[in-house]
């Protein structure tokens, strides 16, 4: 092939794929465009075929795929249902703007239920039974319980990352003092953290820690806290303890003649650690502190366990009311890689925007 | 102006070298001193010694009577009076070149803004660099990088210069801009304690050569007669190398 006929090529279907390698290496193994487009269509085969297998051994297990039924755990159009309390009869119907006004006197006692027009069957006068139906009626879009899962998800996990870098900074650059009350703390609390299972955490957190903590809250007349603040302790301190390690290697990859030009202009030792070292840390820093917050959101599935219902724990919910089982398990596993690829795209958005300078 | 009485450095790491022996010397307000020495003479130690870089483990520097070594001392602001240029730039390459001529201004100095404005804006027109103010470090050539360098040690208003070989990593055909505008700083009156291989400036602005070898003053002198006439045999022997 000529070269200008190369050229043509290149500008073609893949020619953005392939500029962006030619930004890594001018030395490429597979410079014939045939055989590339071909190694294209290898990988796109092998995946089409991996799905295919899977889903011919589960038609061949007889399993009915109801993807159908899905959404309605995203959004579901909620009824809501009113029903006598006791013996008694309808008093009055009364228009109220677009909607009606329904009293009821039953021997529980009367009761004014404002209901839209078309949602009951009555007339004044009426008798009605405990457990009649005085209206019924559709209550608007209600989030189901995937995106609750996803929400309690989403919320942990953006706190634990929170706080997990500040715990993260504070304590890499205590780990970098020569201070031993912050060198040795910082170093006794990575090495206790990353040395137990996170799993032994959450549950210490939750059954030690948390149920000390209630009580003392408790004895001081404050309402004991929701367990997903123990959740969020835990994955924050574990993820801090990590956060701690990436940061000091940030430190450290920073030249010292850095440390040097700012402390002989007079600077102290922190506003020389915020103004200059931290800022160019970041840059190295940023990909394995992704890695970490990626690993945060996937680790928060294990909270399910100290009854806190984020994505995992709800997929579990639908599936024993649903049998969904296929369906659901892969659903939540989509959700969590669409998570982790947001939040990997936007960090590999900041590298770009930092490498600039 | 600075005493440096009796000051002893070594080395442990990677292995014992004494940097410093016994080395005691006067600068006074106003003096031009260059420092020459082969490499690891200890020339770059005793620069490093004076504003605390480097701490000796014997002797005393005294800054204006103060004691740096003394703990009770506070180092931040005898460093704010002393500026310094290292052979690398050392410039902050998050910050553009006014915001590294800037920054110790506001951390240190806490100048309001417009004063410090004015001033970034004064001494990089003297260093010859107000195009690039907005330009980032790593755009910059080594010439102009070690001359923002110096804007940003004189944005302190130093009473004290220190250069430890600001020449030495540039490409020769840079290395006139930067000894012209070390040259103006001297003629200016400026104390400046300089390690540096280059004659000329020695000879035409500095008032006192030194020369250091392993660790120990050997000779000092004014420039014509330490470059015409050395007394030491050590002294000829590498002044006959690097000439």
């Amino acid at each position: 092939m000529n070269p200008g006929r190369q050229k043509i090529y290149s500008a073609g279907l893949f020619c953005k794929v392939r500029h962006m390698e030619q930004n890594v290496s001018n030395i490429k193994r597979l410079s014939n465009p045939i055989a590339y487009v071909l190694s294209v269509c290898g990988f796109l085969v092998l995946l089409f075929m991996v799905i295919g297998a899977v889903y011919y051994a589960t038609v061949a297990v007889d399993y009915h795929w109801r993807w159908f039924k899905v959404p309605k755990y995203f959004m579901y159009k909620s009824t809501i249902t009113l029903y006598a309390e006791g013996y008694g009869e309808i008093d009055t119907i009364v228009d109220n703007r677009d909607k009606k006004d329904i009293t009821v006197t039953t021997d529980a006692g009367t009761r004014t239920y404002t209901v839209p027009k078309d949602s009951f069957d009555w007339i004044e006068g009426d008798m009605v039974s405990p457990g009649d139906i005085v209206a019924s009626y559709e209550g608007g879009w209600k989030p189901g319980i995937l995106a609750k899962g996803l929400w309690v998800t989403l919320k942990i996990s953006f706190l634990a990352t929170i706080f997990g870098i500040i715990l993260g900074i504070i304590g890499g650059v205590a780990r970098v003092s020569d201070t031993p009350v912050l060198k040795w703390s910082a170093i006794t609390y990575v090495e206790i953290i990353r040395g137990s299972p996170l799993l032994v955490q959450i549950m210490i957190f939750y059954f030690v820690l948390g149920t000390t903590m209630n009580k003392i809250l408790l004895m001081n007349g404050i309402p004991k806290l929701d367990p997903q603040w123990y959740g969020v302790m835990a994955l924050s301190i574990f993820t801090g303890a990590y956060v701690v390690e990436i940061v000091r290697a940030g430190i450290e990859a920073i030249h010292p003649g850095q440390v040097e030009a700012a402390r002989s202009s007079g600077m102290t030792y922190f506003q020389c650690m915020f103004h200059i070292i931290l800022p160019q840390a970041l840059k190295t820093i940023l990909p394995p502190l992704a890695g970490q917050f990626i690993n945060l959101i996937k680790d928060s599935s294990l909270l399910g366990l100290i009854s806190i219902r984020e994505l995992t724990k709800a997929t579990r919910e639908g599936i024993t009311t649903s049998l969904q089982t296929f369906e659901l398990w892969i659903l939540c596993a989509i959700l969590y890689l669409l998570m982790t690829f947001t939040l990997s795209m936007c960090v590999q958005y900041l590298e770009r925007r930092t490498a600039t300078k | 102006m600075i005493d440096v009485i009796s000051i002893y450095k070594t080395f442990y790491v990677p292995h014992e070298v004494k940097a410093l022996v016994d080395v005691s010397n006067k600068i006074e307000a106003g003096e031009v001193v260059v420092v020459i020495g082969p490499s690891g003479s200890g020339k770059s130690t005793f620069l490093r010694c004076l504003n605390r870089l480097e701490t000796a483990e014997r002797g005393q520097i005294l800054v204006d009577g103060v004691d740096i070594f003394d703990p009770k001392t506070n180092i931040n602001t005898v460093r704010a009076e002393m500026g310094m240029v290292f052979q690398s730039f050392n410039l902050y390459p998050h910050l553009t070149v006014q915001g590294n001529v800037t920054l110790a201004q506001k951390l240190v100095r806490k100048r309001p803004k417009k004063e410090r404005e004015e001033k970034t804006r004064m001494l990089l027109e003297k260093v010859g660099i107000s195009a690039k103010a907005k330009a980032w470090p790593s755009n910059l050539s080594g010439g102009q990088q070690q001359r923002v360098a110096i804007a940003r040690a004189l944005a302190m208003d130093p009473k004290i210069m220190l250069f430890d070989e600001p020449t030495s990593a540039l490409d020769p055909e840079m290395i006139g801009e930067v000894l012209e505008v070390m040259k103006t700083l001297a003629k200016e009156g400026m104390t400046m304690v300089c390690v540096t291989h280059e004659m000329g400036f020695a000879r035409e602005v500095a008032d006192r050569v030194i020369f250091m070898d392993e660790g120990m003053i050997v000779e000092e002198g004014t420039p014509e007669k330490f470059y015409k006439n050395p007394d030491h045999d050590r002294t000829k022997l590498f002044l006959k190398q690097i000439l």
